[in-house]
């Protein structure tokens, strides 16, 4: 694609942008930013401060002699709980990772004839997917508890994974991301005589990165940050995800504020990480997000 | 007959293969649950003993107890009503007008500033912070802040005093809503071809907002669409974020949802899961219901 430089009158802006609203936007843009990030900056800052700043009245903004022991100060923070920190820190990576993979696989397999394929039934199937857009599975969790003790999935993690690997937010974005792909380049697949399966492997998966990285971040992010599911299925400790020592550690009131904000920093990092590694990817999926009426 | 349909099973043997093992789950999952609610909503049921299925002249039993002997779920329905009927809009304009003011950023600073706006929902159980920051004790970052300026001479009971425990809640909603529909619509504005701006501006666009009516949000119907669905199901769905900040209950249940009524019948001590699955019901009809309305205005309006 070739690219048209932007009309610009003689002082070098475009005609439909004036200083005034240059400027309008500058300052609303930034009084919005310190709304956004004002409570990372303070958890972060609440992680570094000694204990002397957390009791101070009035409470302080910005830490004034870092220190790092809150780090330590987690340990003793969960010491009263059966299990030791690293086991809930272990527990949410393990469910995130596992649910992560799990919903792309099945997400990306499943989009591909709906997708691609004609088959009777399809388009009963996609309207379901629209419409289990529209609600949150929140509404669902009283009936899906019945249903759960039922197949004896109580305290077990697939009571969390699975729910997380069938989010139909994930098949929606693959679906629509797929449609992209030419049908030639799936007709020389099947001409060099590749079946549906090497074709969704060798050709379909390789040309849609951008989406299964979207997928990737969204599921990730979802079940990294879910508390309620864990809250409602899971009773066991050494089950509990950091979310939940999160929720734990916060009753030990202000003097476990700094190990608070430790556990709220370990949790923030993750996500951000892997959206700054795939941000690029997941705007180019969103691009295809659209839905038709 | 049999053998026909067998045959275009058989003829497409693979396709089912492959969307089954996400539809078989989705449809336990997801769509059973759905009918599983309505289901019990016409019984009573406390797990302990077999439900009790209401006979046909009081079938809709749960239903009108509801609606006429329930004061509290009245307040949590009309606290959700207040509730998404301010989020909804808001968050969903906010997405709007932080993507369209960051697309004229160059690609740097957009990508750090689509970060900077994104984290919130990134990293969404930040939240309790805000637990901190609104503290109803002097010792409140918000209340020290406007102490020391003079707003207020004494503490403000942000998390107790009813008249601004709902604001607080949606505040910290509003904080939490530049999600996924904020990143559909930076999607749609770089997809707008560049070309129409050229032809708008020889055609007589004269300003940004010109501009975004007649030229750019037209060419994102469907991301417009897509986002609005994404921010309704987000504003009715609103429950452990209200218990977590304001408490369950919340004074006076001034910031009681449908969503947290709907858990309180549920779990101990009530255990009334018939009542609980009709709570569910009429919250699922709810969201359902004005998510259609909203998209067949959408649709009309992007027609007109």
């Amino acid at each position: 694609m070739f690219k048209l430089k932007n009309r610009k009158n003689k002082t070098g802006r475009r005609a439909t942008r004036s200083r005034a609203g240059d400027f309008f936007v500058v300052f609303f843009l930034g009084l919005l930013a310190i709304f956004m990030v004002m409570p990372m900056i303070y958890t972060i800052n609440l992680a570094f401060k000694p204990l002397g700043e957390l009791l101070r009245f009035p409470p302080t903004f910005f830490v004034q002699n870092p220190t790092l022991r809150n780090f330590a100060d987690l340990s003793n923070a969960v010491a009263s709980s059966v299990v030791p920190f690293s086991r809930y820190l272990f527990n949410s990576l393990f469910i995130s990772i596992l649910g992560t993979v799990g919903h792309v696989i099945f997400a990306s397999l499943a989009a591909y004839p709906l997708a691609k394929h004609k088959f009777p039934g399809r388009n009963v199937m996609f309207t379901m997917i629209i419409l289990a857009l529209m609600f949150s599975p929140i509404i669902l969790s009283v009936p899906r508890y019945l249903q759960i003790a039922g197949f004896g999935w109580l305290d077990s993690y697939k009571s969390i994974l699975l729910p997380a690997m069938v989010t139909t937010l994930g098949l929606y974005l693959m679906k629509q991301f797929m449609e992209q792909i030419s049908d030639s380049l799936l007709e020389a697949a099947r001409i060099d005589g590749a079946n549906e399966w090497k074709t969704w492997w060798y050709i379909v998966m390789p040309s849609v990165k951008p989406a299964y990285m979207t997928l990737t971040l969204f599921a990730f992010q979802a079940i990294w940050n879910d508390s309620n599911a864990v809250m409602l299925y899971i009773t066991t400790e050494s089950k509990k995800t950091l979310p939940l020592a999160l929720n734990y550690v916060m009753q030990g009131g202000l003097p476990r504020l700094g190990a608070t904000a430790v556990i709220g920093l370990l949790l923030m990092i993750p996500p951000i990480v892997i959206f700054i590694i795939t941000q690029s990817n997941v705007i180019e999926t969103m691009k295809s997000s659209g839905l038709k009426e | 007959m049999k053998k026909a349909v067998w045959n275009k099973i058989n003829k497409h043997h693979t396709s089912y293969l492959m969307v089954a093992p996400f539809m078989i789950l989705f449809i336990v999952l997801t769509v059973i649950p759905v009918f599983i609610a309505i289901f019990y909503s016409f019984s009573s049921y406390n797990v302990m003993q077999q439900p009790q299925f209401f006979a046909f002249r009081n079938l809709f039993d749960n239903y009108l107890r509801l609606f006429l002997d329930d004061e509290v779920f009245l307040i949590a329905l009309r606290n959700t009503f207040v509730f998404a009927f301010i989020t909804g809009p808001i968050s969903y304009v906010a997405c709007l007008l932080i993507a369209w003011f960051i697309n004229d950023l160059g690609p740097k600073l957009r990508a750090w500033a689509t970060l900077l706006f994104y984290a919130p929902s990134l990293s969404a159980n930040v939240y309790f912070i805000w637990q901190y920051i609104f503290s109803s004790d002097a010792n409140g970052l918000l209340n020290t802040f406007l102490m020391n300026f003079g707003f207020i001479s004494e503490p403000v009971l942000w998390r107790h005093d009813p008249r601004y425990t709902l604001m607080v809640v949606i505040i910290v909603q509003l904080w939490l809503s530049l999600g996924t529909a904020f990143l559909a619509f930076i999607a749609g504005l770089q997809g707008v071809d560049r070309q129409l701006y050229e032809a708008g501006a020889i055609d007589g666009v004269k300003n940004r907002w010109q501009e975004l009516y007649f030229i750019t949000l037209p060419s994102m119907k469907e991301q417009l669409m897509f986002g609005a669905v994404i921010q309704i199901a987000a504003a009715f769905s609103v429950g452990l974020l209200s218990a977590e900040l304001i408490g369950r209950p919340s004074p006076l249940y001034s910031a009681h949802t449908l969503v947290m009524h709907m858990e309180d019948y549920a779990l101990a001590p009530r255990f009334e899961l018939g009542y609980a699955c009709a709570i569910a019901t009429v919250l699922f009809s709810i969201t359902l219901g004005i998510n259609q309305l909203v998209r067949s205005l959408l649709r009309r309006s992007s027609r007109g």
